[in-house]
């Protein structure tokens, strides 16, 4: 039977997902606050897996919480972490849980997170993880095995629709469209004229696109991004706007600018929805819908 | 020519290795060392220098032409007392030295060195990895750019969403290698390569540990 989040996606109604991230430790509290919050405004939460390549609670035990809470569940996947029988395994364990939708990442760097030592392990990447999933819904392992009892995923992956060079970017796109993605969630996007170039060619494609939004806390955070993470650019007319927001007024700006951009790509029918990363501030969420004139 | 890169360890660690052996011959080696200058002749003398101001007793240094050749011994042998009196042999040549030393002499080998990797020299004083030697080699389909090598995840089908302005994002320093390898398989007019989808790679190349002889009649 389809989840609930690929009935959605099916539906053709402009669809919202949001993050819920796992602490580090047991205290499950705040994510927990998040989930309540957010499950019932919705279409899904992605689950993120040890995200930057911190060491914290595992996504697929956040699904499941997710899960047991009420609400619809993405589990991120990264390749970083496992080798192909461990992520099978999770698929296997997560399929048997009723958490039925999966994001396939590569997965940054370890070197990037606070475990730098560790062994990078990177046995499959995002396309071949999406492929893994299809091929077990047959009813097979990786190594052509039966499996006694099958699982059934709507499956994603991640596109940067700003990337820079783009071109190798979008043949690796394709990959993850051919190995059988249903659905993409892009890096955050902040231009929407260059977004929209991208949405003309990806909407040759049979594949739901659901446009990254990260909300904005303040300028110098903005200046931040542009400066570290990769294929995300902030317009200086964003940055000069975060600026110009009143002392204590950054964050009220940055959810102003964040309802604003979901607002045009909902009225415009830019693409399939979108997907609100408020990183930390995933309270703010509910606020950035209602900005929107979602809720 | 490919050549044996290498790292001088932390003075620390060395000092740790060589608790309790007060009496120390130090090795270097003409060949890889030598170009990288982490063990020629000035860097043994510098550590010969360095040890004694530690209070070590530095029986003598010698610089091998070629420490991984099996006729290193001989050398060592012909040097004679200085090598006997010594508690350990402080080896400053990569891996294949020291455990070639090792083998062939009953002596505590010690490394001074960490061997980072077997590289090409690209340029003056510069040198790159460009094969990790895993078995199954994929360049036939990558315009000749290792992916496994390259790439710091070793990703074979494209880029990680890390890629910037043609980098990796581990270290602006180093290139993108699905940069390197779109921008070749373009100018090559084979970019259907780089389109097909690669089967996830067969780490089973030749189990660890390596082994390989010429079959005999």
């Amino acid at each position: 039977m389809p989840s609930a989040f690929k009935k959605a996606l099916d539906s053709g109604k402009f669809i919202v997902t949001c993050e819920a991230a796992p602490g580090k430790g047991t205290n499950l509290e705040n994510m927990k606050h998040h989930i309540e919050l957010l499950k019932d405004k919705v279409d899904a939460m992605n689950v993120t897996d040890h995200q930057s390549s911190v060491m914290r609670f595992p996504s697929l035990g956040g699904a499941i919480l997710v899960k047991e809470m009420g609400g619809e569940p993405i589990l991120q996947m990264t390749c970083r972490d496992r080798n192909r029988m461990a992520l099978q395994a999770d698929l296997l364990f997560a399929s048997s849980r009723g958490v039925n939708n999966v994001l396939c990442l590569t997965g940054d760097s370890v070197m990037l997170g606070d475990h730098k030592e560790a062994k990078p392990v990177f046995d499959l990447d995002s396309s071949q993880l999406v492929a893994a999933v299809r091929t077990m819904e047959k009813g097979k392992d990786m190594a052509g095995n039966e499996l006694d009892g099958g699982v059934r995923f709507c499956a994603g992956a991640i596109v940067t629709p700003e990337a820079n060079p783009i071109e190798p970017q979008l043949i690796k796109f394709e990959k993850k469209l051919e190995a059988g993605s249903e659905f993409i969630q892009t890096q955050a996007v902040y231009d929407m004229d260059n977004f929209k170039t991208f949405m003309e060619y990806a909407r040759q494609f049979p594949v739901k696109i659901l446009a990254g939004i990260i909300l904005l806390t303040s300028a110098p955070m903005a200046r931040f991004m542009n400066k570290n993470v990769a294929g995300v650019t902030v317009p200086h007319g964003l940055i000069d706007e975060m600026a110009s927001a009143p002392k204590g007024g950054a964050l009220k700006k940055g959810i102003e600018i964040a309802g604003r951009m979901v607002r045009q790509i909902k009225e415009e029918n830019i693409c399939d929805g979108v997907h609100i990363m408020a990183i930390g501030k995933e309270e703010k969420v509910v606020d950035i819908m209602e900005a929107a004139g979602l809720l | 020519m490919i050549r044996s890169i290498t790292q001088l360890k932390p003075a620390e660690e060395i000092e740790r290795l060589l608790d309790g052996m007060g009496r120390v011959f130090i090795i270097g080696c003409g060949t890889c060392v030598t170009l990288t200058q982490t063990g020629g002749m000035p860097e043994v003398e510098a550590m010969k220098n360095e040890l004694s101001e530690k209070g070590k007793v530095v029986t003598g240094t010698t610089v091998v032409p070629v420490a991984c050749d099996n006729l290193t011994i001989d050398i060592l042998n012909d040097i004679q007392s200085p090598v006997k009196q010594a508690d350990a042999l402080l080896i400053m040549t990569c891996a294949y030295g020291v455990q070639t030393i090792g083998h062939q002499i009953n002596k505590t080998v010690i490394p001074a060195l960490n061997t980072l990797f077997i590289g090409k020299e690209s340029g003056a004083g510069q040198f790159n990895e460009v094969c990790k030697q895993c078995g199954t080699c994929v360049i036939g389909e990558t315009g000749g750019i290792c992916p496994v090598t390259a790439c710091h995840k070793g990703l074979v089908n494209g880029p990680c969403g890390g890629t910037n302005n043609g980098k990796c994002e581990i270290d602006a320093n180093k290139d993108c290698a699905w940069t390197s390898i779109y921008n070749r398989l373009s100018e090559l007019g084979r970019l259907d390569s780089m389109r097909t989808y690669q089967k996830p790679r067969n780490h089973l190349g030749e189990p660890s540990p390596g082994k390989f002889e010429i079959p005999m009649e």
